[in-house]
Parts: structure tokens; C-alpha cells; sequence
């Protein structure tokens, strides 16, 4: 047994929303209802869950890209939701993110060559001239070219620009890396060149994974554990192939009932 | 199972015939090029594709709803119905396709959010096409519209209210009621669940499924996903790049794949139980000239 590289412990996060016909009252919508995780160094955790159920929040969360209400956030034994800003920010370049919309998550109006490297600039990494080979080298790795630092986001499909977050999120080397849905806007056969790539890349820089999902398929493909949220609760998690063949919690059963397909491709 | 023009006698209820589709300002350019499949009466037709293949394409140039910038280039599309007789599609004025439309031939669209009019009721959207192409009204038009809502699932009560008051599943549960007002023999779901969670993706398709059946209709169904053809196609068409590849029963195509891009395209899909290993799709069976239009294409999609 690895140990954990990032634990999460009795995390809680309320939002007010509006409601009512007119949004004039409000209620209390609990988000994450105290969730705990456990993330094994070199390991991918998925997270699965209907829309709703609080998996984004957890990733955001997580990031503290979001306040906490409560609970506290352990990266290697460090409490984030403590840091300092300056701090955090330090602490940043080990956790990363990639994001579910390669179309909205890329800045429209800067080249590929400075959306990936603005980390390294940021964190003061190198020289110009060293910043410039890493991003080269983070873009060869995740299949683009050299010539590709120059053009901007727009002249890329879907695939591409994926590989364009896979790599800023990448150069800076860091060691849990949290996936939001990185395939579900692709097309099946450019997710399998993307769930590929990220198992490659995994191997190769000792990445510990958070992925994100609401395709089983996808889940039992690349994850080693998995967690199960619905309405902001885990209500199941362990190892993904126990889960899959017993499972315990009744919405777990309902979920893996519901893939597609199940019966005549796979038989 | 074609036409013959002495008798006109055609057994499937829907049959394309060597359709294509182009731009009108670039009429060599065919995005669909030269399709032909047909749907039996009670029978589901999967159109599967990445996105660009022109499966999208196909569905709209049956219901007469191509994009101005678009044209019909060649081809039949024949449609034979009880009532209506036979009737190729292409060749009908607005006025007589407007007629159909709703009425012997529904859609499904993907979007459940986009497709509704956020300012009236649900009640009187699923009504409308009862009005008009039935002229049902008042007490008859009330008894109906309770009971199609029945039919999907949602409780009579709900009639009026409004689509933002609904879940994504509910909306959609609310377009099909509307696209079955008038039981059509046909209808066309292009995407239908792709925006819905898994567990009522399932609803869905066993309610669509259940629908077919009870009403007899031939249904052309647009997907990308392996998972669902599996679970409602009776047959599969496999296009790529705006022509066929593939096509034959659910288990001949699922089952023993004969062309490499469908045993491809079946090797991306992960499986349930993590056996299957995943491979990226081999584009090898293309030729150099055609790869390296893919490549450019990718480019500048």
C-alpha cells in the first residue's frame, strides 16, 4: 500500500441559491457534505456522480480554487486551506488541473507557446531560453510541434487543444494532477488517444490522478480507485474493479445498471 | 427493398437513396456523399459517426430542415407511409413537408434545454401540433395532452408549467411527448441523451424503446456512442466522413465488424469490465492523399 499523497478530510461547502419563481428567497444547497478522500501516490482516483452530485466542487475544492466551509485539504501532510496566499501559490505548481472545455478553457488571444509556458514565467522557473526548450519538450511529449507554439488556440480541434491543457498543466512538473471531465467533450476516438496519452504521461513523471467523470466506461479504463458521490455524499468507494463487481450502495448498482451497451458489445 | 416505379410497391418505411449534400457555393465538396440506407416500419436505424461525419446532415435533409447555405445534390428520399402513400421527400413543397412534419414524421433534438420555449407551458407546447395538424381543441385537446404526458412519465399535474421548472431528463421526457403527439410512423432522434446523465440516458432509451414498439414506429436514431446502438439499434449504419462504411443488422456490425474504420472505432470504446485494452484509432486503411486531407481537416476544423 502507497501511501497518500493528498488526504481530504470532513470537507463541507454550502451555497446560497436563489429560488423561488422570481429568485426571491434562498436556500441552502450543500455541495459537499462531509467528504473525506484518500489519494495514493501514483495512483488515479476517479470521482463519478450524476450532475449535482458535487464532483466538480470536490476538484475546485481540492485546488482551493474555492473556500472551504470546513475540513482541511492534506498535501503531504501540509493543511492547504492554511497556507498563505504567497504560499499556496508556491504550492500550486505541484497540483494542476485539466479542465472539461478545450474550447473555454484556453485563452483565445495568446499563442500556445505562452499559454503554456506562463506557469514556468509565473513560478520564475529557468531562464527565457530554458522556459522556451521545456514548453517545446511538453509539447512534442503530448504529440504537437514545435511550430505549434506560434498559433493560437482557435486553429486546433478539440483533441488538440485537450493536448494543449494536458501539457500547461504538465510542464511544471507537478504531482497530483486533478482532471475535471478531461474527455467528455471529445469525440470516442480522439478520447482514446487523450485517456492514452494521460496513463503514458502518468508512467512516465509519477503522476497522482483526481479524474473526474460521469462515464463508467471511462472510469474502470484508467482508475485505480474510485469514489462515488450523490448529493454531496461519498456513499461508496474502494477499488475500482471491487466496486464494479460488488457493488454495495444502491445508487452505485443503479449507476452501473445504467451503462450503456453493457450486454452485447462486451459479450 | 426497392422502389419498383410499375407498382410502387417498397417495403421500408423510410429509404434513402444515393443522397448527398454540399455547399451551395461549393457544390464538389459533399458532405454527405452518396448514402443510401432504409428504416423498416418498427425498426430502429443507428446512424453512428464521429462528429463531421455527416450523420446530423442526414437526419435534417429527411425532415426537409437542410441550412440555406446547404443543398440536396442528388438522390431520393422515400418515404411510405399508410396514409400518406408513397412520397419522395426531396421533391415536396414547403407547404406539404410542413404538413408532415410533426405529423407522420417527428424529431428529437439533442439539447432538451434549447428546444423549448421558455415562455410557454409545457401543456400547450406538447398541444400545439395536435391543433394543427388534428385540430383537436378544448376538452379533447386537455384528455390528450394529460395522457401523453402519462405516457412519458411526467404526472398530468405538470402541464403548466414551465420548461425551467424541469430537469434536463423531464425536458426531454417533454419533447418526446410533443414528437409523439400525433404518432408519427417516423421519428428522428438526433443525439437524444447525449446530454443526460447515464442513469437517465437509460430511462430514456427504455421509454423511446417501450414507445416504439406500443406505436409501431420506425425510428432513425443519431448517436456516437457503441453503447447505446447496442442497446436500441435493430440496425447500424456506420458513416465516416459523410459516406457510409458500414452497415448491416445490430449483430453483424457490433458483433463482426468488417470494415477496419468500424473495428477501430469499436476498439476506442472502453468496456465495462476493463478486459478490453484501448487503442487508439489506425487510420492505415485510408490512403496517403485521403490521410493527409484527414490531417488538414483536423487543422482547421
Amino acid at each position: 500500500m502507497s501511501e497518500n499523497i493528498l488526504t481530504a478530510r470532513n470537507l463541507v461547502k454550502t451555497y446560497t441559491q436563489r429560488s423561488g419563481r422570481f429568485g426571491f428567497g434562498y436556500t441552502q444547497v450543500k455541495a459537499l457534505n462531509d467528504v473525506s478522500i484518500n489519494l495514493r501516490s501514483g495512483s488515479t482516483l476517479a470521482v463519478v456522480g450524476e450532475s449535482g452530485s458535487g464532483k466538480s466542487t470536490l476538484a475546485r475544492c481540492l485546488l482551493q480554487l474555492q473556500p472551504l466551509d470546513s475540513g482541511e485539504v492534506l498535501f503531504k501532510g501540509q493543511d492547504l486551506a492554511k497556507l498563505q496566499p504567497a504560499a499556496l501559490r508556491e504550492m500550486r505548481r505541484n497540483l494542476q488541473m485539466v479542465f472539461q472545455d478545450p474550447f473555454a478553457s484556453l485563452n483565445p488571444r495568446m499563442r500556445v507557446g505562452e499559454i503554456v509556458g506562463e506557469g514556468l514565467l509565473i513560478h520564475g522557473l529557468g531562464s527565457a531560453a530554458e522556459q522556451q526548450k521545456k514548453v517545446i519538450a511538453m509539447l512534442k511529449r503530448v504529440g504537437l510541434t514545435e511550430a505549434d507554439m506560434q498559433k493560437y488556440p482557435h486553429e486546433f480541434s478539440g483533441g488538440q487543444r485537450q493536448r494543449i491543457g494536458i501539457a500547461r498543466a504538465l510542464v511544471l512538473h507537478p504531482q497530483v494532477v486533478v482532471c475535471d471531465e478531461p474527455v467528455s467533450a471529445l469525440d470516442v476516438s480522439i478520447q482514446a488517444q487523450i485517456l492514452l496519452l494521460l496513463k503514458d504521461l502518468q508512467q512516465e513523471m509519477a503522476l497522482s490522478y483526481i479524474f473526474i467523470s460521469h462515464d463508467l466506461r471511462v472510469v474502470r479504463h484508467i482508475a485505480d480507485d474510485i469514489v462515488v458521490m450523490y448529493h454531496g455524499q461519498v456513499v461508496e468507494q474502494g477499488k475500482v474493479a471491487d466496486v464494479y463487481a460488488e457493488p454495495q450502495h444502491s445508487y452505485t448498482r443503479n449507476l452501473l445498471a445504467a451503462i450503456p451497451g453493457k450486454k452485447v458489445v462486451n459479450g | 427493398m426497392t422502389v419498383d416505379p410499375n407498382n410502387n410497391q417498397i417495403a421500408s418505411l423510410l429509404q434513402l437513396e444515393h443522397v448527398s449534400i454540399s455547399p451551395k457555393k461549393m457544390p464538389s465538396r459533399l458532405l454527405v456523399n452518396d448514402v443510401s440506407f432504409s428504416i423498416e416500419v418498427g425498426k430502429t436505424t443507428c446512424v453512428v459517426g464521429e462528429s463531421g461525419s455527416g450523420k446530423s446532415l442526414t437526419a435534417l435533409s429527411v425532415m426537409g430542415l437542410l441550412s440555406k447555405q446547404l443543398q440536396l445534390n442528388s438522390g431520393k428520399i422515400v418515404f411510405n407511409d399508410k396514409q400518406s402513400g408513397v412520397l419522395d421527400l426531396t421533391s415536396l413543397d414547403d407547404e406539404s413537408l410542413r404538413k408532415l412534419r410533426g405529423d407522420k414524421i417527428a424529431m428529437i433534438f439533442q439539447e432538451p434545454m434549447t428546444s423549448l420555449n421558455p415562455v410557454l407551458s409545457i401543456g400547450y407546447q406538447i398541444g400545439e401540433s395536435l391543433t394543427t395538424h388534428q385540430g383537436l381543441k378544448g376538452e379533447r385537446l386537455k384528455n390528450k395532452i394529460t395522457s401523453l404526458l402519462e405516457m412519458v412519465g411526467i404526472p398530468a399535474s405538470r402541464a403548466h408549467s414551465y420548461p425551467d421548472e424541469l430537469s434536463g431528463g423531464q425536458r426531454q421526457r417533454v419533447m418526446i411527448a410533443m414528437s409523439i403527439a400525433c404518432e408519427p410512423s417516423l421519428l428522428i432522434a438526433d443525439e437524444p441523451t447525449t446530454a443526460l446523465d447515464v442513469t437517465v440516458q437509460a430511462q430514456i432509451l427504455k421509454l423511446l424503446n417501450d414507445l416504439k414498439t406500443r406505436m409501431n414506429m420506425g425510428m432513425l436514431f443519431i448517436t456516437h456512442d457503441f453503447g447505446v446502438v447496442a442497446d436500441i439499434a435493430d440496425n447500424v449504419v456506420v458513416m465516416f466522413r459523410g459516406q457510409i462504411v458500414e452497415s448491416g443488422s445490430r449483430e453483424q456490425v457490433l458483433g463482426n465488424p468488417q470494415h477496419p474504420y468500424t473495428k477501430a472505432l469499436l476498439d476506442c470504446v472502453p468496456d465495462a469490465e476493463g478486459k478490453k485494452l484501448l487503442k487508439p484509432i489506425d487510420y492505415a486503411w485510408l490512403a496517403d492523399d485521403e490521410l493527409q486531407e484527414l490531417a488538414d481537416e483536423a487543422m482547421h476544423e
